[in-house]
């Protein structure tokens, strides 16, 4: 998984609520059996009409924002489906940053595991950072200094220390816990008596 | 010290935990289909590891099966690759798997409880968000991601952060034709699509208690629609008595002990809650959603709501764009939106009980002239108790189509889709834009309300049938 470390882009604001993962990746994109080639499909029906053709007014479908990566979006952003795509899509785009208030539960999780990072901040601080993405200025999200620094202010954000410390070191997750295997042996051992029945 | 039940399954799982609280939790069940774990399986072949546990998973096809004729196989050639894919994963790592023709094939969250697979206290989980349903059994189930798929084939375990707290009281006694998929409309409408991020969700109350097993089923299957890492059911006695004899249920000695450990999962009397919300069931009606959210939802006898009486200007926002998607306009009666399709099916209402009560209603009617509707069964052994029964005729004779078990219309990704401005009423579980196919428009109903709307050709209530 790549690091996360700093990142540096003028910044795309959809500024919708409950994006979900069937906006961000339809079920027909799903049939794929690799997690790259996403990226032309990301927003497919915000992004494209029936006919197949770019919509002109979605933001992405717009230079520079069609090369950000950095998405801001309205609160919980991403609920529904577990799909992973989701974050792939995001990833095959570019967009390695998505701010908003809030975010659905397993589409945060899911970041994590593809070198994404999901910021919270409050509707305040977004519409600020807007205003960047409306005047086409970069923003540099700093992982390690927690911040955003935009023009010359700067906003912190929170995150758990062990999810930052994946991101910054771009840690495979599998194989720290398989470093665990003692463990999950003597709990199964353990399991094997009290409930011999799973 | 007073423990949750939500508590007590986390504590009886907990392989490691690090000062910080992410943990490593073991996973008793792991239930896999074709579209989330390609990518997993692939990642394990890459890296050279192996399934840790095969025994403790099981496949099977459901998102991407054709639910006509399958004699001649998968005509879709992504979809077929998809589930060929399945099939020799499985086979290489040594998974069992029920395959596309086995009559035991299904929607994977309503195999696993028909197997016995599910069971009581586990922590169950699988690459599909409605996971959750499983929940309906004291089981800790929730969804994860494609990488999370992988971590558990190859550990048998899933990192996790603990979630609060939330008890959502239902009480009282449900008035006629208010069924289960209404009570969670109902919470969804009332706690919102994101009310429960952050929380597992326990539902209690004399409504819940007295429902059956397949009924509390829907409640937990709609449990992410609230946002909530899980929702969850103590078991009891129905819960023991349906998983009795069950093929993959605990048998002889084995059995009395997992009863026993079974009876031990409730809340204790003075368990903390961080949040609990109390709901009065004659407060529910039969309940129709309007818009392109779970919470969206409005009764049957109501109006579509108008975005300027809402004060949250992006709340205001997402209401206008909702109503444009949908086609509708504010202040018309519900009862005037006219429908073209129906249907019946998916993990939230496709089980035998949700087809009963279908077909009781729909026995000796027609379907009205301008709609098309269908039931998809949820599983091979709901679909051949149902023909028992004679249910698959009364769907035939009134014009609904009688189809082969799987997700089907509930997300489209086979051919069961709607076209653009094409209006459903569905039992499934979500009504995002899209869902069901590109402009399709999704009204989310129980059971019985698709029944009134098929006959009536609008949406209807189903307290006025018969």
């Amino acid at each position: 998984m790549e690091k996360f470390i700093k990142l540096k882009s003028i910044p795309a604001h959809i500024p919708l609520m409950n994006i979900d993962t069937d906006m961000i990746i339809p079920k027909q994109f799903l049939k794929t059996i690799k997690r790259t080639g996403l990226g032309k499909s990301l927003f497919y029906e915000m992004r494209y009409d029936e006919s197949g053709k770019l919509i002109e007014k979605f933001i992405l479908n717009n230079d520079p924002y069609s090369k950000s990566k950095i998405l801001l979006a309205g609160k919980n952003f991403g609920c529904g489906s577990s799909r992973e795509h989701a974050p792939w899509a995001l990833l095959d785009f570019g967009i390695r940053c998505v701010i908003s208030p809030s975010f659905a539960d397993i589409f945060y999780n899911n970041c994590f595991n593809n070198g994404i990072l999901p910021i919270i901040i409050d509707d305040k601080s977004i519409q600020e950072l807007s205003e960047y993405s409306k005047r086409k200025e970069e923003i540099e999200v700093d992982l390690n200094e927690q911040e955003i620094l935009y023009g010359n202010k700067k906003l912190t954000f929170d995150i758990e220390p062990a999810k930052k410390k994946r991101l910054l070191e771009g840690l495979d997750n599998i194989g720290l816990s398989l470093k665990k295997i003692p463990n999950i042996e003597k709990f199964e051992n353990s399991m094997n008596k009290t409930k011999p029945w799973i | 010290m007073s423990k949750t039940l939500y508590d007590k399954i986390w504590d009886d799982h907990l392989v490691h935990e690090d000062n910080d609280g992410t943990a490593l939790l073991y996973v008793d069940r792991h239930l896999v289909h074709e579209v989330t774990s390609p990518q997993a399986f692939e990642g394990l072949r890459i890296q050279g590891r192996k399934v840790r546990k095969p025994k403790l998973t099981l496949a099977v096809p459901d998102h991407n099966v054709p639910t006509t004729d399958r004699s001649k196989g998968i005509s879709d050639k992504q979809s077929k690759i998809q589930v060929d894919t399945l099939r020799n994963n499985c086979k290489e790592f040594g998974i069992n798997l029920f395959d596309v023709n086995d009559k035991r094939q299904g929607i994977v969250h309503i195999i696993g409880p028909e197997q016995g697979f599910t069971q009581p206290g586990t922590v169950i989980v699988c690459g599909d968000s409605h996971t959750a349903t499983h929940g309906a059994f004291g089981s800790l189930a929730f969804g994860i991601g494609t990488s999370e798929v992988e971590h558990v084939l190859a550990t048998q375990t899933l990192i996790q952060k603990k979630s609060k707290n939330f008890r959502v009281n239902v009480n009282g006694s449900l008035p006629a034709g208010v069924t289960s998929k209404d009570v969670i409309l109902k919470i969804i409408g009332t706690i919102g699509t994101a009310g429960g991020t952050g929380y597992v969700i326990e539902f209690a109350g004399e409504v819940i208690r007295n429902l059956s097993v397949e009924q509390r089923m829907t409640i937990c299957n709609m449990t992410i629609e609230a946002g909530a890492r899980a929702g969850l059911i103590a078991p009891d006695d129905k819960t023991i008595e349906y998983f009795k004899d069950r093929p993959m249920s605990p048998k002889g000695e084995n059995w009395t002990k997992a009863v026993a450990h079974w009876k031990k999962l409730f809340s204790d009397s003075d368990a903390k809650f961080d949040k609990e919300v109390n709901i009065d069931a004659k407060d529910i009606e039969p309940l129709v959603t309007w818009g392109t959210s779970p919470q969206d939802v409005s009764p049957i006898t109501g109006e579509v709501p108008d975005p300027e009486k809402e004060k949250d200007k992006d709340r205001r926002t997402a209401m206008y764009r909702s109503l444009e998607y949908m086609g509708l306009k504010p202040k018309m009666k519900i009862s005037d939106i006219k429908v073209d399709k129906i249907f019946i099916g998916s993990c939230t209402n496709g089980r035998i009980e949700d087809l009963r009560l279908a077909a009781k209603l729909l026995k000796g009617k027609k379907i009205a002239s301008d709609v098309s509707a269908m039931v998809v069964p949820g599983s091979g052994l709901v679909k051949k108790q149902a023909e028992e029964e004679g249910i698959d005729k009364v769907f035939k004779n009134a014009g609904f189509e009688w189809r082969e078990p799987g997700c089907s219309m509930c997300l489209g990704m086979n051919e069961d889709q709607l076209s653009s401005k094409e209006r459903c009423a569905s039992t499934s579980n979500r009504n995002f834009e899209g869902r069901q196919g590109r402009g399709g428009r999704t009204h989310l109903v129980s059971p019985g309300m698709a029944v009134a709307a098929a006959i009536k050709g609008y949406l209807a209530d189903v307290r006025e049938i018969n």
